[in-house]
């Protein structure tokens, strides 16, 4: 069974600036994406996420490299008829309503008339717009663009759907719900690549996850793999306290009121704060044992580099 | 189809413009203005009505081409709407195009328009439709759907205020280029005659579309020339909307 989407040694630079001076920004990138997965493509701004997913899309030509989706190479109409886009920030011709918006996007397919109309009023269901369908675009807010977006991307019930930063810009409900659908997509049989820098939610959804950095990826593979399990160090939160009776139990952090934060990091020491806290009847208030997360693994990464 | 999904979009984008509206006010004033002027002349009135009339059909018509051509595209790759687009199953020819031909629809609406207010006027003053008109309205027409196509051409790579004054340098040159043609035949021969020669071969010529004297002053037009303005600008809007397409094939949207 060929990847839904497959990139061999890509290749893109730029020539920019009143003297032309080349700019490399993909060196070689290579992964692949195995059917109905949730792909995560990370990287800090500017590591060339976007230019990928523009390769990809045939947006711009790569000096370099080789990409098929499905087995078909990326250009091919068959290719392009099985994939959606959302764009990053998008925006969309504002003149045009909701429902409009979709019908337009619905010709480009060639879709007949009543599949169309069943899709669009479909479609405004799953992203809670059926009551702005004859809205302008003009008028609608961030979260609801970005919802019409993601419509525009499955008006052709794509196998594969590219997302470049789906959950930028929203507030923590918009983003729930926009990866309440992407689950969605996977349980209906979709693949899903997307490429965030917000880590915790990819951290949520994602099966599989590649890092970019400067233009190379230099970590991929599946999260559970990619993030340990092992305990790096316990926060504590206690009171009724000295500082000077907690020197040399961990890193001591702050005091809010009478609190201090403390990250404890050989758990013998655990041991000792509690059985110190309980002679000197002070308190604890919370002790979390923290886990290596992709937060983490990447800004080890990235600092590295 | 596509093409025809990309036309009809385009299509609602100008008529939703109001730049498009004021141009037309502004046609619609001059054309009814030509009533005053005849008024100031002596002999023939309804033939200063038809004259300027024709003029300011002409001269709004092509702002409105250099106008909505020279932003459309531009539009489309600075809002980005572009990426969504190109990332559906379309060539970019076929974005091209639909770009051009919903501009050439809007174009053909508004000189409609234009035309009906035109012949209204004139049939208020001679009580007949002056069907004739209609000929020179039609190469009108043809020489805007040259001029998108200019316009389309420099919005793929340039902004619109600089591509507006390219499509405008374009539209002045080819109406004044006909001094060259006279030129030629003055010339005796040599360098300079080839050199002009070359140089009217290649510029664009747009009086070959201006049949507005012969219908104004009801003088017998030839077949065969408006067998030749036809073929010209077909061929010339051939010629520049490949020049457009060479352009954008491979154009980076970064």
């Amino acid at each position: 069974m060929a990847a839904a989407l497959k990139i061999e040694d890509l290749h893109k630079s730029f020539k920019l600036g009143f003297i032309p001076k080349k700019k490399e920004i993909l060196k070689g990138i290579s992964l692949s994406v195995e059917e109905g997965e949730i792909f995560g493509y990370l990287g800090p701004n500017g590591a060339g996420k976007t230019t990928t997913i523009k390769c990809i899309l045939g947006l711009i030509f790569p000096d370099k490299g080789k990409m098929e989706i499905f087995g078909q190479p990326h250009l091919s109409l068959l290719a392009k008829e099985r994939i959606g886009f959302l764009p990053e920030n998008p925006y969309f011709y504002d003149y045009l309503t909701a429902k409009e918006f979709l019908n337009f996007y619905g010709q480009l397919f060639l879709l007949k008339k009543k599949e169309k109309e069943e899709k669009i009023s479909h479609l405004l269901q799953l992203i809670g717009l059926e009551r702005s369908a004859n809205l302008q675009l003009r008028k609608f807010s961030r979260g609801m663009l970005q919802r019409i977006g993601l419509a525009q991307a499955l008006i052709n019930d794509p196998s594969l759907v590219l997302l470049d930063e789906p959950l930028g810009g929203l507030d923590p409900l918009g983003r729930k719900e926009i990866r309440d659908i992407i689950i969605r997509l996977k349980e209906e049989g979709k693949t899903v690549f997307l490429s965030s820098h917000i880590l915790q939610d990819i951290e949520m959804i994602c099966d599989r996850v590649a890092i970019i950095v400067n233009g190379q990826i230099i970590s991929q593979g599946a999260l559970q793999d990619l993030v340990r399990e092992k305990i790096l160090f316990t926060e504590v939160i206690l009171s009724g306290l000295e500082k000077k009776e907690l020197e040399g139990l961990g890193e001591y952090f702050s005091i809010h009121g009478e609190r201090i934060l403390l990250k404890v990091f050989e758990e013998e020491k655990i041991e000792k704060i509690l059985n110190l806290v309980q002679t000197k009847r002070g308190k604890i208030h919370s002790l979390i044992p923290r886990t290596e997360t992709l937060e983490d693994l990447f800004v080890g990464i990235v600092k590295q580099r | 189809m596509r093409i025809i999904a990309i036309a009809l979009n385009t299509f609602k984008e100008a008529i939703r413009d109001r730049i498009l509206y004021l141009l037309l006010f502004f046609a619609a004033t001059s054309i009814i203005f030509s009533r005053l002027l005849a008024l100031l002349t002596v002999g023939d009135r309804v033939k200063i009505i038809k004259d300027v009339g024709l003029a300011s059909l002409s001269l709004f018509g092509a702002l409105m081409a250099i106008l909505m051509g020279t932003s459309l595209v531009y539009k489309e790759i600075d809002k980005k709407t572009i990426f969504t687009l190109l990332s559906k199953p379309i060539h970019r020819l076929q974005f091209l195009l639909g770009k051009f031909f919903g501009l050439v629809f809007t174009l053909f609406i508004m000189i409609s328009l234009m035309s009906l207010i035109f012949l209204a006027l004139i049939f208020f003053h001679t009580f007949r439709i002056e069907w004739k008109m209609l000929l020179a309205i039609l190469f009108i027409f043809m020489e805007l759907a040259l001029v998108t196509s200019v316009a389309i051409l420099f919005s793929c790579f340039s902004t619109p205020i600089l591509s507006s004054i390219f499509s405008l340098s374009f539209y002045l040159i080819g109406h004044l280029s006909w001094g060259l043609e006279t030129l030629i035949h003055k010339i005796k021969g040599g360098a300079a005659k080839t050199l002009v020669q070359i140089l009217y071969t290649f510029l664009p010529d747009l009086e070959n579309f201006n049949f507005k004297t012969e219908v104004v002053h009801a003088l017998p037009i030839q077949a065969k020339f408006l067998v030749f303005s036809t073929l010209y600008g077909v061929f010339y809007t051939l010629f520049i909307l490949t020049l457009a397409i060479l352009v954008f094939r491979r154009r980076d949207f970064i």
